[in-house]
């Protein structure tokens, strides 16, 4: 993953991924289980549509008041004895990160998933100071050892089949092969528990943070999370400032409505709530905690157009249904954030001049927005970027002088007819010219358009 | 009753067959219709690329030719759409045209729901043969909350089984400029709807909007699977 400014490559990394057998598989079986299993979670759940009402006036309350909020988790959370910092931005989160765990001679570190320390990307320079970061997440794990980036936000070694991961267990930690997912389980916790008695210190994200109480939450279903936040006295959580929730209060809603969009379960097997640092009589919990809120550009997208995209969950939902994503899986997007919310997100946080390229990745086909807990209005916010796009003078010159005559074409009904005839002459030729190009893909104009038919 | 055809610019130029199976069906069903000679394209291919300013002039000129009070009836989910919800989208800070485009978008119906909501088409007794899959397209069922109506039209036809599609709301991969960004993916998808679609054993697919149809008819031709491929308009109007 690169956060140099070359230009994502959508188009050619998508094209790749497509003829890939093994992928295409791997996902399919991945997004329909989830579909599915997302399906029946919620086919028990009185009042769908109202649940997902209060979400979304929730979250959308946060918005319009986050700065607010942020402030009042912040004083909260450092009542509860946490220590807040702020990051404006990714280098700044590294930074106090590397700081915090360098002073206390931290070496020896465990992570729980977060997919904002993939945004800051924290592993690497932790470990360009000589930490060892060890994912435990058993997603996470994989990808680690197979040194790539996760491809899903939920589910980050989407795109692997446990064949993959046997041959990848086999080569890195000295056991034999299987394929068994159940061994490959066993295999991979007995590897990480070393690791978690042996930990220095542990850094988790956080999918809520509530302003009330200061807690920070954590749903997950591994275990993982709970001993990374409370096995290793210091305790590090990085979140952005979005994350941010008014009240615990408010926490039901979202309990009922994340774990079923993301993978489908009436709840994870762990909700953690974590408030402050451990109090005496605590029977576990970290003596330290750090809570690092990251803007990194967030700020900026709450007073435009795209503001919305800040109510996401994280849940995934909208990516499991997308076709795009659902074909070419979270790599080809090039960035922390896939699919529909990802797009959207990746073009705001990393600049239109980067990510251009992804804005394409959509056939506008609404799925996501059908199964978005929170109501964000997924296509509009694509459509005005691809707005954006235009008027600072992104797409080609051809496709931009294509699109003038098409502009002018439509307002004329004399241009029109006659592009009609146009396409018909030139038709032949585009065909032989095109491969999988449209020409090629196109029936042949009428001989005698509807129009020269009509009543 | 005098209602206004909006043709698609698809259907202009590639599928008469189309267009004269819709002016059929709306004739058998006591309509009358009449085709607005300026027209031309709804606008969609800029405003989904986020051509705004070329969008908006193709939706002004949509808006002077239906201008009326009549009808409007389109062949085309997707177009239907278009009016109906994108173009209040492009004139939100002009409130005369917006007026205007709200005006039209009470007024335009895709071709099933006025078929079965003004018609009552699915009553009619339609003749059909063998055995037919339905595509449910994109914008058709989520943007224009058009579900029902297609599955009544067919499931009403004398003479002919409805075999309901896996996943039959799944992108056909066409999304208009899409499929020229997008080739590669665009063909997969095509190519996924048509595996479905042999998966029913049907003998025809049929579905509301044109775009969908000529993605799929392509791959399946591609894939070598040998199931015919007809508008829904068609196919209710063979049995008429």
């Amino acid at each position: 993953m690169s956060h140099g400014q070359t230009t994502l490559r959508f188009r050619e990394n998508s094209a790749r991924a497509v003829r890939d057998d093994t992928l295409r598989a791997a996902m399919r079986h991945a997004a329909d289980t989830f579909g599915a299993k997302r399906a029946d979670a919620f086919a028990p759940v009185a009042d769908v549509e109202g649940l997902r009402d209060r979400a979304s006036a929730i979250r959308d309350e946060v918005l319009s008041n986050l700065p607010m909020y942020v402030e009042r988790f912040a004083a909260s959370a450092t009542r509860a004895g946490a220590t807040v910092h702020r990051a404006k931005d990714a280098a700044a989160a590294r930074e106090i990160i590397g700081c915090i765990l360098a002073e206390r001679g931290a070496k020896r570190i465990v992570k729980g998933k977060s997919m904002v320390s993939e945004e800051v990307e924290l592993n690497a320079h932790l470990e360009e100071a000589g930490m060892e970061v060890v994912e435990t997440d058993l997603g996470e794990y994989i990808i680690q050892l197979e040194g790539e980036a996760p491809s899903h936000i939920i589910v980050p070694a989407i795109h692997k089949n446990r064949r993959q991961v046997g041959n990848l267990f086999a080569g890195h930690l000295g056991v034999p092969y299987t394929d068994d997912p159940q061994a490959l389980t066993k295999i991979a916790r007995i590897a990480l528990r070393e690791k978690f008695l042996a930990a220095d210190a542990g850094i988790s994200g956080a999918n809520f943070a509530a302003a009330d109480t200061g807690s920070l939450v954590l749903f997950t279903n591994e275990g993982n999370g709970r001993m990374v936040t409370t096995l290793p006295p210091l305790h590090v959580a990085i979140l952005s400032i979005e994350k941010v929730i008014p009240s615990l209060a408010d926490l039901p809603a979202f309990i009922r409505l994340l774990p079923r969009s993301a993978t489908g379960q009436p709840i994870t097997s762990y909700v953690s709530v974590i408030t402050g640092t451990r109090k005496p009589g605590d029977a576990t919990g970290a003596t330290e905690l750090h809570i690092v809120l990251l803007d990194n550009g967030r700020s900026g997208i709450l007073g435009g157009e795209s503001k919305d995209i800040l109510k996401c969950i994280r849940c995934g939902a909208c990516m499991n249904v997308c076709p795009v994503y659902r074909t070419v899986g979270g790599h080809s997007y090039g960035w922390t954030y896939p699919g529909p919310m990802g797009l959207i997100l990746t073009t705001l946080l990393t600049g239109m001049a980067k990510s251009h390229p992804v804005l394409d990745a959509s056939t506008l086909c609404g799925a996501c927005e059908e199964v978005c807990p929170v109501r964000i209005p997924l296509v509009r916010l694509i459509l005005q970027l691809r707005g954006r796009k235009v008027r600072e003078g992104f797409p080609d010159s051809m496709e931009r002088r294509g699109m003038a005559l098409f502009g002018k074409a439509a307002a004329s009904p004399f241009l029109f007819a006659l592009g009609q005839r146009l396409a018909g002459i030139f038709w032949p030729v585009a065909r032989v010219l095109g491969g999988k190009d449209v020409a090629r893909r196109m029936p042949a104009p009428a001989k005698i358009p509807f129009r020269r038919k009509t009543p | 009753m005098k209602v206004l055809l909006f043709g698609t610019c698809l259907v202009d130029t590639f599928f008469p067959e189309v267009g004269e199976a819709t002016v059929r069906l709306l004739r058998r069903f006591g309509a009358t219709p009449v085709f607005p000679k300026g027209q031309t394209c709804c606008g969609q291919p800029a405003f989904n690329a986020g051509y705004v300013g070329e969008a908006r002039s193709a939706a002004a000129h949509f808006l002077t030719v239906f201008d009326g009070d009549d009808p409007i009836v389109t062949p085309s989910g997707s177009c239907a759409a278009m009016v109906k919800h994108h173009y209040p989208m492009l004139f939100r800070d002009d409130p005369a045209m917006l007026a205007r485009a709200k005006r039209a978008g009470g007024r335009i119906y895709e071709l099933s729901q006025f078929l079965v909501r003004v018609a009552k088409a699915h009553e009619a007794g339609l003749r059909g043969r063998g055995k037919v899959t339905y595509h449910a397209s994109c914008h058709l069922t989520r943007s224009l909350g058009v579900r029902e109506e297609p599955l009544a039209l067919l499931s009403s036809l004398k003479g002919a089984t409805f075999v309901p599609m896996p996943d039959s709301g799944r992108c056909c991969g066409f999304g208009g400029t899409f499929m020229a960004k997008l080739p590669e993916i665009s063909c997969a998808l095509a190519e996924e709807k048509a595996a479905s679609i042999e998966e029913t054993g049907a003998d025809t697919v049929t579905g509301c909007d044109s775009g969908c149809l000529m993605n799929i008819s392509d791959a399946m031709r591609r894939r070598g699977t040998e199931v015919r491929v007809a508008h829904l308009a068609q196919l209710l109007a063979e049995g008429l």
